[in-house]
């Protein structure tokens, strides 16, 4: 359990220098920490398919990042905050933290499944049966391609119609780029 | 980019491309599957990116077939899920390679296993490295510079 404290830590650390800096690199640079904390810590909890996936996206989000923002010249965050947005939203998140405590002494500790208590629950039947009617050895395979492949098919929706939005959106802009004559 | 980047990049793309459809294609037996094979199919061709820039990678794999390979994964998963309709309990995402044609066998930890489920992770990972591939190709042709002019 200690290991989580210590990445939870690590996490609140770089979201802090994140926010803080002022070079832009050192803030998109921390941001792939945070994503780096996230993916040991499903490795910790014994997850190993979203570690995988965790930093495999994270990686090529903070290339995505790196290019958007390395591109200007103006890698400095110059300003003030104002002093009134800050107060409002420290208060906010100051409520939402009592809050918080409250509904968090109700669950089950870090890491412990919630419906391994529940005999009728539906994950039950996933690992009693999961090999015998699927027939795959990986049961987070077998749930989210044949006990729940119909969520799957609305992932895979949502993906592909972001994507197809992305780039009708973005081609416009660079025909149109291609095709102005230089000044 | 340096001589030494591009050397060992055009090595070193191959093996990562070989892992990637390792994940993919093991996805029933080991932790992985289509979406985190597809993504590692995707930064494969990215380090290309970095490395020799835009123009060699869409010389290999261009804009219109990048995005004709992501809807053949798209079709290619919808046809595995309507052909459920035509078996047994007739409904739709039916394991039918399973229930049918495996049932009775043994074939546990065997790479021919598991019904439908590897032909969808194959399927799902061609989706998810085309449109990654298609998105970081399509922002890097449109990226702005301070001055207001927008360069190619």
């Amino acid at each position: 359990m200690a290991i989580f404290y210590i990445l939870l830590l690590f996490m609140i650390i770089a979201a802090i220098i994140a926010v803080e800096t002022q070079d832009l690199l050192s803030s998109v640079i921390c941001v792939g920490a945070i994503g780096f904390g996230g993916s040991l810590m499903f490795l910790f909890l014994r997850a190993p398919d979203i570690a995988i996936t965790q930093i495999v996206v994270e990686v090529l989000g903070l290339i995505i990042l790196i290019r958007a923002t390395i591109a200007r010249d103006l890698t400095f965050i110059i300003g003030d905050r104002e002093f009134f947005g800050m107060v409002v939203s420290m208060v906010i998140i100051f409520v939402i933290f009592l809050a918080g405590i409250k509904v968090f002494e109700t669950l089950h500790p870090f890491g412990a499944p919630i419906f391994a208590e529940v005999s009728d629950a539906a994950s039950q039947t996933y690992i009693k049966e999961g090999l015998q009617e699927t027939g795959a050895a990986n049961l987070v395979a077998s749930v989210i391609l044949d006990y729940r492949a119909y969520d799957t098919l609305g992932e895979a929706t949502v993906l592909f119609t972001t994507i197809i939005g992305a780039t009708v959106i973005l081609r416009k802009r660079a025909k149109k780029l291609l095709e102005e004559p230089d000044v | 980019m340096t001589v030494i980047v591009k050397t060992i990049s055009s090595w070193v793309k191959v093996l990562i491309f070989l892992f990637g459809i390792y994940i993919i294609i093991f996805g029933h037996l080991t932790p992985g599957g289509g979406f985190a094979g597809g993504v590692i199919l995707a930064s494969s061709y990215v380090l290309l990116m970095l490395a020799f820039g835009r123009e060699f990678v869409e010389e290999n794999l261009s804009l219109p077939v990048a995005s004709r390979l992501d809807c053949v994964g798209a079709l290619l998963f919808a046809a595995i899920a309507l052909f459920g309709l035509f078996f047994g309990a007739a409904s739709f995402f039916y394991n039918y390679l399973q229930q049918e044609y495996l049932a009775d066998k043994e074939t546990a930890l065997r790479l021919v296993s598991a019904g439908t489920i590897p032909l969808s992770n194959i399927a799902i990972g061609l989706k998810v490295g085309a449109s990654l591939f298609l998105v970081i190709l399509v922002l890097s042709i449109f990226r702005p510079e301070p001055s207001g002019k927008k360069e190619e």
